[in-house]
């Protein structure tokens, strides 16, 4: 389905503080967010930084203390009880311990929403059994949970979220607990369920090859508030925020020794890549430069690169190679230890 | 001393035992099952936080179970005249066992339920479960297996205070090993009862452990 301009879901100055035995724990603080329909929107940060609460203020699972949750053009944080969990049915949500019913069958866990909305047994076995067929597990339709393996078992779970043909998908940590194939798998799933069945996904993850796998969108959360929101590509190619060249560059800059002289930061999109832009850079100031940290990410098809560069410690020599990127429109900055 | 009227004896008073459990272990269910989903639904971390009600609750469930049953027979002495007449026979020693056993049957029920996956929990009301279809469609079918092994710890503790009961013109097995064993000094009789009670034990144990085992669809 095409991502159109239509927000399904707008978070409105959500705040939502814990007591503990401590005092008073800010998970999230002032968070604004617009989820367009039929997109795939990430939401990444380190552990701890509230993307589990944020999620879950999304389903209303976790009342927020303070903002709205607006759904389909309705408040659903001042809605009445029964109201709210009805509106929790127009949401699925996977979870990282899969979280199903350890005592019932596949294909009964299933028909378990569909039980809780009343739908006759029959019809909801017929339903559960398409689903079935949809995530490739037909086969295992009398097996018990024990008895499948991680990625199954999110598979049975993807079923179940989206047996009452939910609007949203809410995937929290879905992948963390699977190994890197099984991640893959689960990944194209989800996004051909967003495809074929419109719906629209909202993932959360530590990780950020979930992200450049299938996300539209992204935002960056860090202590409890949004870093950075915008396309994935964009924020891929130049992250502004000092967390988002964390994620995206890894923690090997941080390895990077920063002595006297300076260093720059260069961002290439698809188009420059395919061009010899250091090799030609180095040959036209003759001055070698050394490499600090260099990445190459797809996403979406198109190559983007990050690479850290330390310029020569002249220097008119360091002014020269500069001019020269300047000269052929690559983008760059400069970056002191302080920014990575 | 196996003689006919040896037999008959026995037989009444094992069946004079096995009504008290079984009719004790019924009511003390239909009364602890639901207090314990009460105790588990309001704690301040279940579905339903009620916090004070909760305290409350949990301390009449622990004022009950720290009455010894040989005194709650005598307490109760007025509630077993109202309800069932008579304050001798076996039909007798239900209010008092009765009165025990489901504080103990709630603690028991609670604990089973304690051990559901929280996760699961959060599931389901993902889906949008109500608090009654998060009790009867996980609480309880997720901790079966739990729940029967608390049922044969539970049935056998019944057991044990319907032999105490005994003592207090009860009747049942425990009635015989006091009254042989303690009034007349017929140690045979005595440990005959004593082996029937052992046996009555291992037999629910076991019974408890193979249902909970065949329902269990965990790891298998």
């Amino acid at each position: 389905m095409s991502v159109n301009e239509e927000n399904i879901i707008e978070l409105r100055h959500i705040s939502k503080e814990f007591k503990t035995s401590g005092g008073p724990v800010t998970a999230l603080s002032n968070i604004d967010l617009n989820i367009k329909k039929g997109e795939i929107f990430g939401i990444i940060g380190l552990s701890g930084a509230g993307k589990s609460t944020l999620v879950r203020c999304i389903n209303l699972l976790e009342v927020p203390t303070s903002g709205e949750v607006i759904f389909e053009g309705r408040n659903l944080a001042a809605l009445p009880d029964r109201e709210q969990r009805s509106a929790r049915k127009s949401m699925g949500m996977i979870f990282q311990q899969f979280n199903l019913l350890a005592q019932r069958n596949v294909i009964k866990n299933i028909c378990f929403p569909l039980e809780l909305s009343g739908v006759p047994k029959k019809e909801a076995e017929a339903r559960a059994k398409k689903l079935l067929e949809l995530v490739g597990l037909s086969d295992r339709a009398n097996s018990y949970p024990s008895q499948l393996s991680g990625g199954q078992k999110q598979r049975v779970a993807i079923a179940r979220a989206i047996a009452t043909d939910p609007k949203v998908l809410l995937c929290d940590e879905a992948t963390s607990a699977l190994d890197p194939d099984t991640t893959k798998s689960i990944l194209e799933l989800l996004k051909r369920i967003n495809r074929e069945l419109g719906i629209t996904v909202i993932i959360i993850t530590h990780e950020m090859k979930v992200i450049e796998a299938i996300c539209d969108r992204v935002a960056i959360i860090d202590q409890s508030r949004i870093a950075e929101v915008g396309r994935v590509s964009d924020i891929f190619s130049n992250p502004r925020s000092k967390i988002g060249r964390r994620l995206i560059l890894g923690d090997a800059v941080n390895n990077v020794s920063f002595d006297q002289s300076r260093k720059i930061r260069i961002s290439f999109d698809g188009r420059s890549s395919m061009e010899p832009v250091i090799a030609n850079m180095i040959l036209s100031i003759k001055v070698p430069v050394n490499f600090l940290y260099a990445t190459l990410k797809d996403i979406g098809g198109t190559a983007y690169g990050q690479m850290i560069v330390q310029l020569p410690e002249d220097e008119t020599d360091a002014q020269r190679a500069l001019t020269y990127l300047k000269s052929i429109g690559i983008k760059y900055e400069e970056v002191t230890e302080a920014d990575v | 001393m196996f003689n006919a009227e040896f037999i008959e004896l026995f037989s009444n008073e094992i069946g004079a035992t096995l009504y008290m459990v079984l009719i004790s272990s019924l009511v003390s269910y239909m009364i602890g099952l639901p207090l314990g989903v009460l105790l588990v639904v309001t704690d301040p971390e279940g579905i339903r936080p009620m916090p004070l009600f909760n305290k409350i609750l949990g301390l009449i469930v622990n004022l009950l179970r720290s009455v010894p049953f040989l005194i709650m027979i005598v307490i109760a002495l007025p509630l077993t005249r109202a309800v069932v007449g008579t304050t001798l026979g076996a039909t007798a020693v239900i209010p008092p066992l009765v009165v025990s056993a489901a504080p103990y049957v709630a603690r028991m029920v609670e604990s089973s339920f304690k051990e559901v996956d929280r996760g699961v929990i959060e599931a389901a009301k993902s889906m949008g479960a109500s608090t009654m279809q998060i009790i009867l469609k996980v609480l309880i079918p997720e901790s079966k297996p739990s729940l029967l092994l608390g049922a044969a710890i539970s049935v056998t503790t019944i057991l044990g205070y319907s032999a105490m009961a005994g003592n207090l013109g009860g009747g049942g097995l425990g009635a015989i090993a006091i009254n042989y064993g303690y009034y007349r000094r017929e140690p045979v009789t005595m440990w005959a009862a004593v082996i029937l009670l052992m046996l009555l034990v291992q037999i629910i144990q076991e019974l408890g452990l193979k249902l909970a085992k065949h329902s269990d669809k965990r790891a298998r």
